[in-house]
């Protein structure tokens, strides 16, 4: 199940396993990225606290953890080459791997059809 | 979004649109911050190549003395600034400051002695309260005449010389802070060889009506590139130099900025024409007997960068403040982050390691000799 967050986060939900990044909408409007600074595994995060933290030359900005729950695995990858983000960040640029606290709410995020409209 | 629609446009305004650049707000103007390239290559081609740049927005004066003698001009821009104005020869520009009565930084600008007159060059932000500034302290003896007719173009890089030398042969010759009249896509221009990129390359005022031709000439010309206003921050931070409103303001000394070089020995204590402008007790005290805080350059140790009002701190532990970042981002030419901002003087040598509060953690930063990058200038 793939959903999107108002924040430009998508999460791809597989059991009670979140992968979440950022859309490609963000990444177009952020620009190249310098550095990412990823949250350590074993970390517990509620629903829209800042769990990430990008940087373009210019500006930080914050990536917020979708949905309740604990990171459990993280994308090493990124921070070794932020500019992944940059050419990949519906793919291989995802950021963590989240254990949702409760898998059910993500039911409630927006689906592809909601983001795209929400952008457009 | 109306105040939007409240910005002003410089005469490059819809080339800016055609080329694809994101507009943003800045010092009321609608300016392109960045082009389809982005900063990170924007920045990276200037250092190699040749930008072009839209600063339009600047402010451009003339000063001229009502007695016919130039020397009079620069005898009454010495009452308000602390550099040796009548040591400009004709064809040569001088970094300069506006001072306040206590010593702090109204602006900086660049002083042009155009021979019968001076021109004046200041930032977009401050131009409206420097025109008035000029106009009461010196309009008895000065005629002070902003230009808004006319547009400035900056072209940056190791390629500008041979860009700008296709249209005009002789700006090959020119030394850095040298000025001279120019005729170029058949408009009068005043070109100087100077920037704010630390690269060598020129400024070029032109008539608002020629402007845009000028622009395309330039682009036409292999290697050059537009560059907006995100490669223009990026690039002068790792060439050390001051963006006024951040890195210096009305609460910042000349001393404490450590532009002690702008000020010649003929200003200073002890010279033929000391003192003599707004704030000169304080300004010349701070050069003679030092600081208690300084400007100095910031080289984060890791590879997080520390942003503009960062909390520095002489300890890990975060107990004892000594400052605060005015400019910090990423330097894409010394492919790291790289700041600028004040420290107890104390903790102000090179080689220093002080600790940036980041989100929460106190980051190892190096105090760094200014620039970062070894500058371009043609001297």
């Amino acid at each position: 199940m793939l959903k999107f967050t108002e924040e430009h986060e998508w999460l791809l939900v597989e059991g009670d396993v979140a992968t979440v990044g950022i859309t490609t909408h963000a990444s177009e409007q952020l620009g190249d990225l310098v550095f990412v600074e990823l949250p350590e595994e074993g970390t517990s995060f509620a629903k829209g606290a800042a769990a990430a933290t990008v940087e373009s030359v210019k500006a930080a900005s914050e990536v917020y953890c979708p949905l309740d729950g604990e990171v459990v695995e993280v994308n090493q990858a990124i921070v070794d080459d932020p500019s992944l983000v940059g050419s990949d960040p519906e793919g291989a640029a995802w950021f963590f791997k989240l254990k949702l606290a409760n898998p059910a709410d993500a039911a409630a995020l927006l689906d592809k059809a909601a983001y795209e409209a929400l952008i457009a | 979004m109306s105040a939007e629609t409240d910005l002003k446009k410089t005469p490059l305004h819809a080339l800016h649109l055609e080329l694809g650049a994101r507009m943003v707000p800045f010092a009321g103007y609608d300016m392109p911050v960045q082009y389809p390239a982005g900063v990170l290559k924007e920045h990276l081609h200037t250092r190699a190549s040749a930008g072009l740049f839209d600063v339009s927005h600047m402010g451009q004066v003339i000063v001229k003395a009502k007695s016919g003698d130039n020397a009079d001009a620069a005898r009454a821009l010495e009452t308000l600034v602390p550099v040796d104005v009548l040591g400009i020869a004709p064809g040569r520009q001088r970094y300069a400051l506006f001072t306040n009565e206590t010593g702090g930084i109204l602006d900086d600008l660049m002083i042009v002695n155009r021979g019968d007159h001076f021109f004046v060059v200041v930032n977009a932000a401050c131009k409206e309260a420097d025109f008035a500034h000029l106009a009461r302290h010196i309009g008895d003896t000065c005629e002070v005449t902003p230009l808004p007719e006319r547009a400035l173009i900056a072209l940056q890089g190791p390629k500008a010389e041979a860009a700008l030398a296709s249209l005009a042969p002789e700006v090959a010759s020119m030394k850095f802070m040298d000025v001279a009249s120019v005729s170029l896509v058949g408009a009068d221009c005043i070109v100087s060889r100077s920037g704010y990129s630390g690269e060598d390359g020129y400024e070029i005022s032109v008539p608002n009506e020629k402007a845009e031709a000028l622009a395309r000439a330039l682009l036409a010309i292999d290697g050059v590139m537009p560059i907006g206003l995100g490669a223009r921050d990026s690039l002068r931070l790792e060439a050390g130099l001051c963006l006024y409103g951040n890195d210096i303001d009305t609460t910042t000394t000349p001393a404490e900025a450590a532009l002690n070089w702008a000020i010649q020995k003929v200003r200073r204590t002890g010279g033929a024409r000391a003192g003599g402008f707004p704030g000169a007790d304080a300004v010349l005290k701070g050069l003679d007997a030092g600081v208690s805080r300084l400007r100095v350059g910031l080289k984060p140790e890791g590879k997080a960068p520390i942003r503009a009002h960062t909390a520095l701190f002489a300890d890990e532990a975060g107990t004892q403040k000594i400052g605060e970042v005015t400019s910090g981002g990423f330097g894409p030419t010394v492919e790291g982050p790289v700041a600028m901002g004040y420290v107890a003087s104390s903790h102000a040598a090179s080689g220093t390691t002080i600790y940036a509060e980041v989100r929460g953690k106190y980051l190892p930063v190096a105090v760094s000799a200014l620039p970062f990058i070894t500058p371009g200038y043609k001297r």
